[in-house]
């Protein structure tokens, strides 16, 4: 199983040696090589692709003729709505990263603490991650938030006596939020609770006697053992919800658009992009254009993000 | 034994019983399955060996697409006429989902229709782009029988690309008793329309539906008509920055501030669920809605045009239709405008089917409409001829997407958050002139 080849054998063919070693080379091609066809085709070739259209005027075409330079980069950034939609999702991504974290922490410290029916409720939490954001959306925006009496949000308000919320339809205040915001929180708590939770599971339980012995309780237990023991954890959690923050698309559009057509505001640039690009608008040039400045705003805060955290640091 | 150990016996296994030629030979089967699987897909290019439960005679071979109808019987329809179509095989692609997103897209490929239809005719970027083919010779003679405003709608720079295949509506939908119970006449102006639903607004019924955003996205062109005005001057260009526009779209947030809109009801406008659960007194609403009208209401309702603003605007109600096109990539473009001009010009029988026997619509051509039983009397015969009297079009083909995107969030902000019409309507025009520029470039 050496591979040095016995003296006065002779030398193996071209093919054998491009097969390698106990045809390693060959296997590894067989194995890896359908994905990185896939990799290739479905992705680098459309990045490219994408970034070569946002140099080019090119509606409803995708082989275009007109070179305009980096006129579609200053048309977008010059574009309010566009800039509006950045700014839209920074703010969302700056207030739902936390909510979530601190959410699902919490809510695994608590799972992790009961004695009584353990499974229960981590299934219980974990159950809406299975549900898909498109139907989930629609229960949202149909059947809670609906704005008529009979939905159930305002059906609870009317217990109170106060008047129905047509949640959707104002602008002001900007109730939507909230149905944006709790559909969200419903379907990804669950997820990172299990993540947490499996982290917290793994803290081993002498740490944890050695600080009671110490006279450590409460919070100071959560502050001085808990927390460090979950950083790689926490790393990880904070990376998937920002990264599921600048997709957000689904929900988004599921809740607030309205037979083609969506409001200026809480539009994430994804929705305006989709509406630029791929809509009846047909613009490949300018959408390619706001993908290449989106993708350059995410790579930043995550290139940045990757640096506060020391993400990858050894002993993570 | 360690992973890697693992791999090796695997690998070392499998590599005793596979020669390189078998394996090259499985794994360009497994290409050409993954070819096969791709290509497989509901593209509607299928040779009509294998293809189609509809097909007609011999010749070349059509791919015709349709959105996805919600009628039944629909589907069935259009391949009962594409099987009767004897000199070209005409195969039908009925497609659910995005339509208009996935029709554009495959424009841009050869996996495209041969026919197909599209809402209000091909966008002006199609036309410009030459995806779509001129179409103005099969009109021919016809032409003076269509609606007048859709066939415009259809119309470029003197050639027609799109043969309208059904017209549908909208229009003001009441409900005649609780007008009655309140003493209100069908309001004529803008104003009465106001005072009449701030009368009916009582309890948890609202005076007026204009859909859940409080008509931001649905009656910024009719509030434009009524003061007599138009997204477009007739010589193309922008068409509003007028005060008497400011005014007009300011009505909708008058009505917004006087909480008479019904927002918030779980089906919107297009659907007459609020009208028929007794949720509003009057809706903005369409055609289509007229049999569950009847079913819910009886001869409870009454059908009026969106008023006119004072007496010097218009009284007006938006009219739109599916337009039948040819697509330029075509294999055989003769053969797909032959097969056009027989189904949507020639065959008016067919015609009037499409229109009456299944969903609820108005035959394009106004010499069908006197046959459409459906539309004989009552609230239909009166919307028949609301559609042709004072009908316009939704949007003029040189109001492109972005223009439709910039209009539609300036109106988000008129209404909801009761910004300053006259600066918004500025805004819109910044980005109208520069798309009028470049498509007329």
């Amino acid at each position: 199983m050496t591979g040095s080849r016995p003296a006065g054998s002779p030398r193996p063919s071209l093919g054998r040696r491009l097969r390698g070693r106990q045809d390693r080379n060959l296997w590894f091609w067989v194995f890896v090589g359908p994905f990185v066809i896939g990799l290739v085709v479905f992705v680098y070739v459309p990045i490219a692709w994408s970034i070569y259209l946002s140099f080019f005027e090119s509606y409803n075409t995708v082989t275009p003729t007109t070179f305009v330079g980096v006129g579609n980069y200053v048309d977008m950034l010059r574009d309010p709505a566009f800039r509006n939609s950045l700014l839209t999702f920074l703010a969302f991504a700056v207030f739902i990263v936390p909510t979530t974290f601190v959410i699902s922490l919490g809510a695994a410290l608590l799972v992790a603490r009961t004695r009584v029916m353990q499974s229960f409720f981590r299934s219980v939490f974990f159950l809406p991650t299975a549900c898909s954001y498109v139907v989930a959306a629609l229960v949202w925006k149909m059947s809670i938030f609906s704005g008529i009496r009979s939905g159930l949000a305002n059906a609870v308000l009317g217990w109170f006596g106060i008047d129905s919320i047509p949640w959707l339809s104002l602008a002001e205040p900007p109730w939507y939020w909230l149905v944006i915001v709790t559909a969200r929180l419903w379907l990804q708590v669950g997820f990172y609770m299990i993540l947490f939770l499996a982290g917290i599971q793994r803290i081993s339980p002498t740490l944890y006697e050695a600080a009671a012995i110490d006279g450590a309780e409460g919070w100071k237990v959560f502050r001085h053992i808990t927390l460090p023991q979950l950083r790689a954890t926490s790393t990880a959690v904070l990376l998937l919800l920002l990264i599921n923050a600048f997709q957000a698309f689904d929900e988004f559009y599921n809740i607030l658009s309205t037979f083609g057509t969506y409001p200026p505001y809480a539009r994430p640039p994804l929705v305006y992009l989709y509406y630029t690009a791929l809509g009846s608008g047909q613009d490949f040039g300018h959408g390619s254009a706001g993908a290449v400045i989106l993708t350059l705003i995410i790579a930043i805060v995550a290139v940045v993000q990757g640096r506060i955290l020391r993400l990858g640091d050894r002993g993570d | 034994m360690s992973d890697k150990e693992i791999g090796r016996g695997i690998g070392q296994a499998l590599g005793s019983h596979l020669s390189r030629r078998s394996l090259f030979a499985l794994g360009g089967a497994a290409a050409v399955t993954g070819a096969l699987a791709a290509c497989g897909g509901n593209t509607g290019r299928e040779p009509a060996a294998t293809g189609g439960a509809t097909g007609g005679g011999g010749g070349a071979t059509l791919n015709q697409w349709y959105h996805q109808y919600g009628e039944a019987g629909t589907q069935q329809a259009v391949e009962r006429y594409a099987a009767a179509y004897k000199d070209a095989t005409v195969k039908v692609g009925w497609k659910p989902g995005d339509y208009d997103q996935s029709t554009a897209a495959s424009l841009l490929t050869d996996a495209g229709p041969d026919v197909f239809e599209y809402g209000n005719g091909p966008t002006i970027d199609m036309i410009k782009g030459g995806q779509v083919v001129d179409l103005t010779d099969l009109v021919g003679d016809t032409k003076s029988d269509f609606n007048p405003s859709i066939l415009e709608r259809m119309t470029y720079e003197g050639k027609t690309y799109a043969i309208p295949q059904v017209v549908d509506m909208q229009l003001l939908v009441y409900r005649k008793s609780l007008l009655d119970k309140a003493g209100i006449a069908p309001p004529q102006t803008i104003d009465e329309l106001i005072a009449a639903a701030k009368k009916l607004t009582q309890g948890n019924v609202k005076g007026l539906f204009l859909g859940n955003d409080g008509g931001a996205g649905l009656m910024g062109g009719p509030m434009l008509w009524s003061a007599g005005l138009d997204y477009l001057t007739e010589d193309n260009q922008f068409g509003f920055d007028d005060p008497r526009a400011a005014t007009a779209l300011g009505k909708l947030r008058e009505m917004w501030d006087a909480k008479v809109l019904l927002l918030g009801a779980p089906k919107d406008w297009f659907d007459p669920s609020a009208l028929t659960a007794g949720l509003t007194a009057m809706q903005f609403t369409g055609l289509w809605t007229f049999p569950d009208l009847k079913k819910g209401l009886a001869d409870d309702f009454g059908v009026m045009a969106w008023p006119a603003l004072d007496g010097s605007g218009k009284a007006s109600v938006p009219v739109g239709a599916y337009g039948s096109c040819v697509s330029a990539k075509s294999k055989d473009v003769e053969a797909a405008k032959k097969f056009a001009k027989w189904l949507w010009i020639d065959q008016t029988a067919y015609q009037l089917d499409f229109a009456t026997a299944y969903g609820f619509h108005i035959p394009s051509r106004t010499s069908l409409i006197g046959q459409a039983t459906t539309l004989k009397e009552g609230q239909a015969a009166e919307a028949a001829k609301l559609a042709t009297d004072v009908g316009h079009a939704q949007s003029p083909i040189l109001w492109t997407p972005k223009c439709a995107t910039a209009f539609g969030d300036a109106m988000n902000r008129i209404v909801k958050e009761g910004a300053d019409p006259a600066g918004e309507i500025a805004k819109v025009k910044t980005v109208a002139d520069a798309e009028l520029k470049r498509v007329l470039a």
